[in-house]
């Protein structure tokens, strides 16, 4: 059968960065095609790629067997590809019926708008889904729930050939993605081509047919995906080679600095957190390394986030060294000596336009301070202590942090957070984007923090550096804690099979 | 997805030079040029007439300069001008003290409900600071009930026309008030706070600053240097002129600030750079009425000067 879409070795490079190389894909109709791959595997990249956002430097499409290029996203959209982002894109304040019908509203004989017919219609579409609402209620004021499947009957509706539907479960309840399900069900028995985006394996081997992993910009592998096992599908998202999964010291991490039946530092319980966490129990001793396994989108920066008061909980407490803390406060938690290393070192942690010297002193600045007066000297003691410590390479403590390197800018952050002397550190992803000496530098950095008795988070989309570096490695999925890996099972093995382990249907 | 947002243009050291003394270096040249070119320049009379003109946008544009850098922007200066100086008649009865301090905390307040906004229900600064604008001069001319009110009060009067050491007493405020504010900025645990909001908001929330109370104590700031320039500009006029008092300050003020090299996206003030840009733009209007060219001349020569500062600003991000 001929497909309705495809992309031939599709490559597409920004500044510094291969986002896609060489990449392959192809759209049958009635089928519907998972898309996975982890953070920056180019599955972003290559949905624009489809719908007309970026042109691919080489490679072509082709759509309906005839080579195209579609020059806008407005192109892709009339001829029959429609997405359904994460975040809906359709118009909050216009009416679910308006928003249905947008761009293609009923008219009346004398050539204005039918509202009648539009809301008449609206309704029936989506009674057809099983929702029933009021049709002329602005859209923002429904559920997310209800504004993604607005978003798919909309694409639905639209004769589309190909749907792609990115992560639309990531805020949907249980009994929502039913009618998700449903309805992507129709569009296959209706001979649309869907692309499937989500983390979730067990949606995944629910409703999808064909798979194609992505990692780092290439196709590792694409093919049905009925016979094809999780933990090969897990391996493979994760670059992980099931026959030799080795221990052979990749990282700096040595060994294990667990205080044996010390009471924890840190105790968190139930924390919970709508459509992001649910009910998450965490306990860290004082020594002791804790990863927090989990695919993208399982929880884990959002349980750390909840941890260091910087993600609002709606029910769950933690506890350090006996002493319940003010949850959703970052100020208590630090006072508390917890701290949180952000994921997104540029977003989250650095100032660019302040000297080093400010942005290590930045957090500690009131106890740094005598009437609300910054003392210099204090600083500059400190500044200098954690400047030599954690080797950060600057001209002077007065140069800009945004002028240093990626692994300078991590030793800064950490500076900031050390100087708090804290005695649980959370760390999100400490060596993302950072050199490999850097990388070397702060691994051994934590395992002696952590020798010196000071309790670490540690989450890390590198498998290596979990596996090496922690004593416990809790996993999660989908927000709630799925595996506890202790001692001897502290293994990539393990880890691999609990992260592919079948969830509750 | 992985595109680097940090490819940053490079720009020439020209453009850098600029960027920093920029404005020093305008003020210079017209200071040199009006010393060779301008008859009665380098008077007494004339410095203290500049002065006092300068004063109370200068007061304005510090607050305005505080604001900016935590990538807001306060627009409701010139109707809190007014209410302060609405307030002052009513009181001024009761003496100078409590007349002067009354419009004071009339100002506190006004900035404390923009800064309530900001910070609190999270609403946009500009839209925020917008409400006050429109609704503030309203405010005033209730209580000034429409009038224009003569002063008599001897005290306030004298703070209008007083001097020492030959300057006028405006223009020492002004100084004083600078300089307490450039201290504040820099040795306080607040001003680096500010810097750090207006620099990176979620940074600085991850880093545990009480981020929202920085923003209300900068509105808060903003609406009282705002009311002392009204206090101020009423005692110069000896009469207290709600509707007119204050009229466009928020324009002038955020001309300053930009102009003497602080960004609007936050994260750095410049208050030596603030005072600066007051006194060019000052110096330009003086400069070409003292040739007898318009008034209207000196505002497009303004706009080309705001347009040159914003450019120099866009290169260096």
């Amino acid at each position: 059968m001929e497909p309705v879409l495809a992309a031939t070795a599709v490559s597409k490079r920004f500044p510094g960065v291969v986002a896609l190389s060489e990449v392959d894909l192809t759209l049958h109709g009635g089928e519907v095609h998972a898309l996975v791959g982890e953070n920056g595997a180019g599955k972003s990249t290559l949905i624009k790629v489809l719908t007309g956002v970026y042109t691919p430097d080489t490679g072509e499409l082709t759509y309906l067997g005839e080579t195209t290029g579609f020059g806008r996203p407005a192109d892709a959209q009339n001829a029959g590809i429609s997405t359904v982002y994460q975040e809906v894109n359709l118009v909050g304040q216009q009416s679910v019926a308006s928003n249905l019908f947008l761009g293609r509203e009923p008219r009346t004989r004398w050539g204005l708008l039918d509202f009648r017919a539009m809301n008449r219609r609206a309704a029936d579409l989506l009674a057809g889904y099983g929702i029933r609402v009021d049709v002329t209620r602005p859209l923002r004021t429904l559920g997310m729930g209800v504004q993604q499947m607005v978003a798919l009957a909309r694409a639905a509706d639209t004769r589309a050939r190909v749907v792609i539907l990115d992560e639309p479960t990531s805020s949907l309840e249980p009994r929502e993605v039913d009618t998700l399900f449903t309805v992507v069900e129709r569009l296959r028995a209706d001979g649309v081509a869907v692309l499937y985006v989500s983390h979730r394996l067990d949606e995944l081997y629910r409703i999808c047919d064909q798979v194609t992993v992505l990692r780092d910009g290439r196709v590792v592998h694409s093919g049905p995906l009925a016979g094809l096992p999780r933990l090969g599908l897990v391996a493979m998202m994760l670059g992980r080679d099931l026959e030799e999964v080795r221990r052979d010291g990749a990282t700096k991490f040595e060994g294990e600095h667990t205080a044996e039946r010390a009471e924890p530092v840190l105790t968190a319980t139930g924390l919970t957190v709508k459509h992001r966490l649910d009910g998450v129990d965490l306990a860290v001793r004082p020594g002791e390394i804790v990863g927090l396994g989990g695919l993208l989108g399982a929880g884990r920066s959002e349980t750390a986030m909840a941890i260091a008061g910087a993600l609002p909980l709606d029910s769950g407490e933690v506890t350090v060294e006996g002493t319940r803390l003010r949850t959703g406060s970052v100020a208590a938690a630090m006072r508390a000596g917890v701290v949180l290393l952000p994921e997104d070192r540029k977003a989250d942690g650095i100032l660019p336009d302040l000297s080093v010297r400010e942005n290590i002193v930045l957090a500690a600045l009131p106890r740094l301070s005598a009437a609300g007066l910054v003392s210099r000297r204090r600083q500059d003691s400190i500044v200098d202590t954690f400047v030599r410590r954690l080797r950060i390479k600057a001209a002077s403590p007065d140069q800009r942090v945004g002028e240093l390197s990626g692994g300078n800018q991590q030793k800064v952050l950490l500076a900031r957070l050390l100087c708090l002397e804290p005695r649980l550190l959370l760390l999100d992803e400490p060596t993302r984007g950072i050199d490999v000496g850097a990388k070397a530098e702060v691994q051994a950095l934590v395992d002696e923090l952590a020798r010196d008795g000071l309790g670490v988070v540690l989450i890390s989309s590198e498998f290596d550096e979990v596996v090496e570096g922690s004593d416990t490695i809790v996993v999660l999925r989908d927000g709630a804690v799925t595996a506890r890996l202790t001692g001897e099972d502290v293994t990539e093995a393990a880890l691999l099979a609990a992260l592919a382990e079948e969830g509750p249907a | 997805m992985t595109a680097d947002p940090r490819a940053e243009p490079r720009t020439g050291r020209l453009t850098a030079w600029l960027r920093d003394n920029g404005v020093y270096a305008a003020v210079a040249v017209l200071v040199g040029y009006n010393l060779l070119f301008s008859a009665n320049f380098a008077t007494w009379g004339n410095l203290g007439t500049q002065v006092v003109q300068v004063a109370p946008v200068l007061i304005v544009a510090l607050g305005m300069a505080l604001v900016i850098g935590t990538e807001g922007v306060d627009l409701s200066v010139g109707s809190v001008m007014a209410v302060a100086a609405a307030i002052l008649p009513l009181y001024l009865g009761y003496g100078f003290v409590p007349a002067v301090g009354l419009a004071l905390v009339a100002g506190a307040l006004c900035g404390a409900l923009n800064g309530t906004l900001v910070a609190v229900v999270g609403i946009q600064p500009i839209v925020a600071t917008l409400a006050l604008l429109v609704g503030g001069r309203g405010l005033a001319l209730v209580f000034a009930d429409g009038q224009l009110t003569d002063i008599r009060n001897d005290d306030l009067l004298a703070l209008g026309s007083g001097e020492l050491l030959g300057i006028p007493t405006i223009g020492w405020i002004a100084a004083v008030l600078a300089v307490a504010v450039w201290l504040v900025v820099r040795y306080t645990t607040f001003g680096r706070q500010l810097v750090a909001v207006g620099g990176n908001r979620s940074a600085s929330a991850l880093a545990g600053l009480p981020v929202r109370r920085v923003l209300l104590t900068t509105y808060v700031i903003s609406g009282v240097l705002a009311a002392v320039a009204g206090i101020l500009a009423t005692a110069r006029l000896t009469a207290s002129d709600p509707s007119a008092i204050g009229t466009l300050y928020e324009l002038s003020a955020i001309t300053a600030v930009v102009v003497g090299g602080t960004p609007l996206s936050g994260g750095r003030v410049r208050i030596l750079g603030t005072v600066a840009g007051a006194v060019l733009m000052q110096l330009i209007t003086a400069t070409l009425i003292k040739h007898n060219l318009p008034d209207s001349t000196a505002q497009i020569v303004q706009a080309a000067i705001i347009l040159v500062a914003v450019h120099l600003q866009r290169g260096s991000r």
